[in-house]
């Protein structure tokens, strides 16, 4: 069985000559999450957006299930890929219920099927269609905006899902419930997931595979287990970086434990 | 201004009226029709932005009373007076209306425009569904200040015998009747403050919460 998703040697170059991916390879299987980490810069976005065709490789190739995502129809090929963004980008003139479903809409779906599939997702990720169906996104909160992309996303019922830090934005008690939501919901629906993210323990805790990019090469592709233990020297600095914060915290806490004794 | 002078040109006024509506509405309607898919076109060719908007400033700065002196010997052109002025009056109202189309279209926030065509909506539905709904009012915005413009320069075809309440205003100053520059001038300002209001309404109603 072809993987999912397959990168073959996907390079891009900007028009102004900077490499922004080298050579990336690597093979999705399907109904995998892979979170894609590195610095800002690394070619993370990039390298998911070279998915849908957003960006196209200035050399090598990306599959889908097998077919070169360069030969097919740019729209269907689109259609069959949720996309979820962290600034939503939901449409502020639409309703939630057609936010929802607006790639049904472009297919020329009947509308009571239409709004019957924006209920039931709505449902799904968690917004009570009574209550917010017939909102503008421009009355939710952050939370909820991000609940009714991810609706949106999955609207088609698409195999693949391409996520570029959808919960960067959130606060952290809402990112978690979202977090939450979100594994539960694709241990279900079994979706091959792209996730870019510079959350450490966000990859660790939904990725099946963690990926890291470093200045558009591929420097790591692993379980989390794996890539928690690995020596490799940009894992050590790029996890020891990360978990800097939580020292300070642990430090804070002595400081206050000393205070008071 | 008494019965008398109305009930001498009151029909007159009325007809004026009708006449100077018809060549606003008229230009209106052809710069509409070609500043914003003209417009549109610029927001995929950003390239080209600068030059076609500089070329409509420009004939934005023709004084009016030149411009219609120049159509005047122009062969179809100048036959009929009215085609000289809906022509000048089109002139002026592209600039507007081609600025706040692609303005408009070009300020919508780009991650709106990256999901719509992540989700796989074809070009035209992009256009329709997305961007000319967002850009409305902005499109409307420039609409209104073209009109309002329109109707003000309107008034001075009358110098090339294309009628509309211009033709009171030259009237009166020619036999210096302040009545009759104000039998020509007030209902024009009324048309421009119509058109204002009605048009600002409908702006708003096009308006999107962000």
């Amino acid at each position: 069985m072809p993987a999912a998703i397959e990168f073959r040697s996907v390079s891009f170059t900007t028009r102004q000559g900077r490499l922004l991916l080298d050579h990336v390879s690597m093979a999705l299987e399907e109904g995998t999450v892979t979170a894609i980490l590195g610095r800002s810069g690394s070619g993370k976005t990039t390298l998911l957006r070279t998915v849908n065709r957003m960006v196209e490789p200035t050399d090598g190739q990306v599959l889908i299930d097998g077919r070169d995502a360069q030969q097919g129809d740019l729209i269907a090929l689109r259609r069959g890929m949720g996309y979820v963004i962290q600034e939503t980008g939901l449409f502020p003139h639409f309703t939630v219920e057609r936010n929802v479903a607006l790639v049904l809409e472009a297919e020329g779906r009947p509308r009571p099927e239409r709004l019957q599939r924006s209920h039931d997702l709505l449902t799904t990720v968690g917004l009570e269609p009574a209550t917010f169906a017939t909102r503008h996104p421009h009355q939710l909160s952050g939370g909820q905006r991000q609940r009714v992309g991810l609706a949106r996303a999955l609207a088609a019922d698409p195999p693949i899902l391409l996520m570029d830090e959808p919960f960067g934005a959130l606060d952290p008690l809402t990112r978690a419930e979202m977090q939450d939501m979100l594994k539960e919901l694709l241990s279900r629906l079994k979706k091959t997931v792209l996730l870019v993210t510079h959350d450490l323990d966000e990859a660790l805790y939904l990725g099946d595979r963690i990926v890291l990019l470093s200045d558009g090469r591929l420097v790591a592709s692993m379980t989390p287990e794996e890539f928690m233990q690995s020596k490799q020297p940009e894992i050590v600095g790029y996890v020891g970086a990360f978990h800097r914060g939580e020292r300070s915290a642990e430090n804070g806490r002595r400081a206050a434990k000393g205070g008071r004794a | 201004m008494n019965a008398r002078f109305f009930s001498q040109y009151g029909s007159q006024i009325a007809t004026l009226s009708l006449e100077h509506l018809w060549l606003t509405g008229a230009a209106m309607l052809f710069a509409t029709m070609i500043a914003v898919p003209a417009g549109i076109w610029l927001t995929r060719a950003p390239g080209w932005a600068k030059p076609v908007i500089g070329a409509a400033n420009v004939l934005q700065t023709i004084p009016s009373l030149a411009m219609f002196g120049f159509l005047l010997p122009l062969p179809w052109l100048g036959e009929r007076a009215a085609r000289i002025a809906i022509v000048a009056l089109t002139a002026y109202a592209l600039l507007p209306i081609l600025r706040n189309t692609y303005a408009g279209i070009r300020g919508i926030d780009p991650a709106i425009v990256e999901v719509a065509r992540a989700l796989g909506l074809t070009d035209m539905q992009r256009l329709f569904k997305v961007e000319l709904p967002l850009a409305a009012s902005f499109v409307l915005a420039g609409l209104r200040t073209a009109t309002v413009t329109c109707v003000g320069i309107a008034t001075i075809a009358a110098a090339v015998g294309a009628g509309g309440l211009g033709e009171l205003i030259f009237r009166g100053v020619a036999s210096v009747d302040n009545r009759l520059v104000l039998a020509g001038a007030l209902p024009a300002a009324l048309l421009a403050l119509v058109a204002d209001a009605g048009l600002g309404l409908l702006e708003r109603w096009f308006k999107v919460s962000a």
